[in-house]
């Protein structure tokens, strides 16, 4: 069964009126977005639009089924974006999946995730109550942080109405330098060194690429006349500090091109199982061992920080990142277990669960 | 009721020169440093092990006793009052720095750390604690952690929430929970409960361990000081900056009163007869700070200021800052008493907000000071009073209220960062619904059914102590810390 709620009334009589009631956005990440069991899709596709953006204030408000590609575009007429780089745009990914799920990416490394720019959200909870968290100005310590709790929950709390985010300039150019190492120890190294120099960068990714070599992407945002001199700066300082074996810069079109193919998640086999890993870089080389047998399409991303793979069978996974005890969420795959892996904090989730939605009309936590 | 079998139970874990019950003892708990509002505890413990916490916090549950957790009692909203019949659990001796590792740029701590010292920790590889708080020389990243805190340099990289990773802490009824991680990805998977649990204000419980990110020290600063013959063309000027699509790493107002008071106290060299200065910071790598440094200053030229001046050395720049840093204790000096409130406004209001600000300050007849975070909006007007006439201190928070209320009409919020506590709890329903705030509660109550985790805090109701007057916080009037 699916159901279509157009207003917030309606919204707010079908969680009344339902049970096992699982809501969808833009249905990107199947594996979240996926109706089963006889659960019942709540399309919230139709509660969409920019409600209000001043861009002198460097913020907004939209309805949650508003396709990030709008708000992306409304926000680069007036130089402002979203830094976390929200994935699957081009597909169609919508702002309360993009909150749901909690997915950013490559972006996220240098002003953190979608946790850091959600400043207020509205929402229908399972007693089809509205109810409010957080506000809509930028700094804001009233009452529990709901919009940053929302993050993550997979609709199992309750149903985005409207939400409210910060967003920052965007870089006026960008340059991404490429470095390749022989081995992962060596560009780990780089990454630790990296961690500490005064050279700013918006991306830090480590990507595994053909015998063994693993590369860095490091991609550098500011004002166009300073970054030449940032880039061979970035140069030097691999070349003196690290083991690089090479450096390539990509420049303007291909460099946009190549971020809106790894945000777009393109590189990722057709049928496979696909999933995110928060990990600490330190515990890359664990990770990196048992999925040897596996060698899946992976790349990490925040400087080491997320991990995402792209194995041929969930459980397999689920298997070793228990035994690894790293969480995992599951974006692409079989729908009815998003969480692999550990669930560490799961009982203070529960307990909120309990308030919210005590009669279950949302899916289990 | 009969406090006997806890008080025994307690003995068992605590020797007594760390469980604290006699009058004097009890003095140096009684407020935060929201002085109007005093409570005895009926004791106070110091414990000196998590386990130690998390005994206590289970014989509180099991005996319906409430207790506040206390780092430095630096809460500037009544935050750490303690609870009538509860206790105090003392947290400055769970002080130490678990783990410091540079290379994943993490550091795990116990909450009594304070602030600073984990900056100074770090400094030796190059790293540093982001949220700085004026109070940061002596409150602790427990205190911090619950109320979110922040301060002048947090317009970049955000407030305490965007800086912790993971968290161990131990629930109203005694559970022990731990969420997050050592990646920067922090939560990552499902609901983002340390979001939940930052700026809970002590209602859920007491954060045992607390797992924070570092950030490389900016390379460059550069920071420019300007000053301006009214208020409002200093905040036109801020709205002139963000949107030059510059993103500045501080930048703060200071207003007549203010200047002058910080004049006196620290010799700062602000340009004389300013009606109000503008500080704006740069920071990080030195290529792209030294370019947004030529195109700011453009800005600032057009912006109507009469006098620019850009910091030259470390030196200056340090100088403009212990102004700015200490322009509310110097305030304080030229008044008995005062409150600070610590609204947020829309930043394209500033200029309106200050407006409305001056019309109440003269309409109330009290001298206004406001020294604020410009950047991000969050006000700090600063009401000056004498305690010691008959109904001074009710006036100035009658006219406090005023403020806070004005800042939620125009789209803002009550607090930005000094928290709800016990001083701003009957504003929050101008913010909230009843059905926001009740189902706020319902959460509380999940967690700490009994409601003996900091109770009677944040949400509006329940009884209030009396008001007192009594002057600065004392570490304030040695001139230790500072409000900001
Ligand atoms: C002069 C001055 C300047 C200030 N400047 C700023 C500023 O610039 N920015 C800003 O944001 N604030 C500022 N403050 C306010 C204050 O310093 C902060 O709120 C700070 O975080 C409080 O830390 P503390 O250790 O003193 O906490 P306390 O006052 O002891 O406690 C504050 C709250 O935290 C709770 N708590 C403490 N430890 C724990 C724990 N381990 N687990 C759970 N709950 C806990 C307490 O129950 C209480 O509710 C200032 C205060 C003063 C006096």
């Amino acid at each position: 069964m699916s159901l279509q709620p157009t207003t917030l009334e309606e919204l707010q009589s079908i969680v009344k009126d339902n049970q096992g009631l699982l809501p969808i956005g833009g249905g990107t990440k199947p594996a979240l977005s996926t109706a089963f069991n006889g659960a019942t899709r709540l399309d919230m596709s139709r509660l969409s639009g920019i409600i209000e953006y001043e861009p002198g204030e460097y913020t907004f408000t939209a309805y949650a089924g508003t396709p990030v590609r709008t708000i992306v575009a409304a926000l680069a007429e007036h130089g402002q974006y979203l830094p976390f780089d929200p994935p699957l745009i081009e597909q169609g990914a919508t702002l309360g999946g993009v909150i749901a799920a909690n997915t950013a990416g490559s972006g996220r490394y240098r002003y953190g995730g979608v946790r850091d720019f959600i400043i207020g959200v509205r929402f229908v909870d399972g007693q089809g109550q509205l109810v409010r968290g957080g506000g809509k100005v930028v700094k804001n310590a009233a009452g529990f942080d709901l919009p940053k709790f929302m993050v993550g929950s997979a609709g199992r709390f309750g149903a985005f109405v409207d939400v409210s985010f910060k967003v920052f300039p965007e870089p006026r150019a960008y340059v991404t330098l490429k470095a390749v190492f022989a081995s992962l120890g060596p560009a780990l190294e780089a990454i630790y060194s990296l961690f500490t120099a005064p050279n700013e960068m918006d991306v830090l990714d480590l990507e595994s690429l053909d015998d063994g070599r693993f590369g860095l992407l490091m991609r550098l945002g500011g004002l166009s006349t300073a970054l030449p001199g940032r880039v061979e700066r970035l140069q030097a300082f691999l070349n003196t500090k690290t083991e690089v074996l090479s450096n390539e810069v990509i420049q303007a079109e291909a460099d946009a091109a190549l971020w809106q193919q790894v945000n777009g998640f393109s590189w990722v086999p057709d049928g496979s199982h696909f999933a995110k890993v928060p990990i600490s870089p330190k515990r890359i080389p664990l990770l990196e061992n048992v999925l040897l047998s596996l060698n899946p399409s992976r790349r990490y991303t925040a400087g080491g920080n997320v991990a995402w793979l792209a194995v041929s069978d969930i459980e397999q996974l689920d298997m070793l990142l228990n035994k690894l005890n790293l969480p995992g969420l599951v974006l692409f795959g079989p729908p009815g277990r998003p969480f692999i892996g550990p669930r560490p904090g799961v009982s203070l989730a529960r307990r909120v669960k309990q308030a919210l939605d005590p009669s279950g009309k949302f899916l289990e936590i | 009721m009969d406090h006997q079998p806890f008080f025994a139970a307690l003995q068992r874990i605590y020797p007594k020169e760390r469980l604290l019950t006699k009058g004097v003892q009890l003095l140096a708990y009684e407020s935060d440093a929201l002085t109007s509002f005093q409570t005895k505890p009926s004791a106070v413990v110091i414990p000196e092990s998590q386990d130690e916490v998390i005994e206590t916090v289970r014989l509180c549950h099991q005996f319906g006793v409430p207790y506040v957790a206390r780092g430095s009692g630096t809460s500037l909203s009544g935050g750490s009052l303690p609870i009538e019949n509860g206790i105090v659990i003392a947290l400055n001796r769970l002080n130490r720095i678990k783990k410091l590792d540079p290379e994943q740029r993490i550091a795990v701590v116990e909450p009594g750390v304070v602030n600073l010292q984990i900056s100074q920790a770090a400094d030796r590889y190059n790293l540093y604690y982001a949220p700085d708080p004026s109070s940061q020389s002596v409150c602790t990243i427990g205190g911090n952690v619950a109320f979110n805190s922040g301060g002048a340099h947090c317009l970049k990289y955000g407030m305490t929430s965007n800086h912790i990773l993971g968290l161990k802490v131990v629930l109203a009824d005694g559970e022990v929970v731990e969420f997050g991680s050592e990646s920067l990805e922090g939560v990552g998977v499902g609901p983002d409960l340390i979001g939940l649990f930052v700026g809970s204000e002590g209602l859920f419980g007491v954060a045992l361990e607390i797992t924070v990110r570092l950030l490389p020290k900016p390379e460059l600063y550069r920071t420019v000081l300007a000053a301006y013959n009214d208020l409002e063309t200093a905040g036109n000027a801020v709205a002139m900056v963000v949107a030059s699509g510059l993103l500045p790493g501080a930048m703060e107002i200071m207003d007549r009163l203010s200047i002058k008071a910080a004049e006196s106290a620290v010799d700062a060299g602000y340009p004389e007869n300013a009606a109000a200065l503008l500080i704006v910071e740069l920071e990080g790598e030195s290529e792209q700070v030294e370019t947004e440094f030529e195109e700011i200053m453009d800005v600032i030229k057009e912006s109507g200021s009469y006098e620019i001046r850009v910091a030259k050395d470390a030196e200056q720049r340090l100088r403009i800052w212990k102004g700015r840093k200490g322009a509310f204790s110097s305030v304080g000096r030229l008044s008995p008493d005062y409150v600070v409130q610590d609204g947020v406004v829309p930043r394209s209001h500033l200029g309106k907000a200050l407006a409305e600000i001056d019309r109440l300050s003269q309409e109330y007849g009290l001298d206004v000071a406001n020294v604020f975070h410009a950047g991000d909006g969050n006000l700090h007007p600063l009401i000056l009073f004498n305690g010691r006439e008959e109904g001074a201190l009710e006036h100035a928070e009658e006219l406090a209220g005023k403020i806070l209320k004005m800042c939620v009409e125009l789209g803002g919020s009550i607090t930005g960062e000094h928290g709800v506590g016990m001083e701003k709890r009957n504003y929050m329903p101008a913010m909230f619904s009843e059905v926001d705030l009740e189902t706020m509660k319902t959460i509380r109550r999940q967690v700490d059914p009994k409601e003996i985790s900091n109770p009677g805090k944040m949400f509006p109701g329940g009884e209030a102590p009396a008001l007192k007057m009594t002057g600065m916080h004392p570490l304030e009037a040695k001139g230790i810390i500072s409000r900001e």
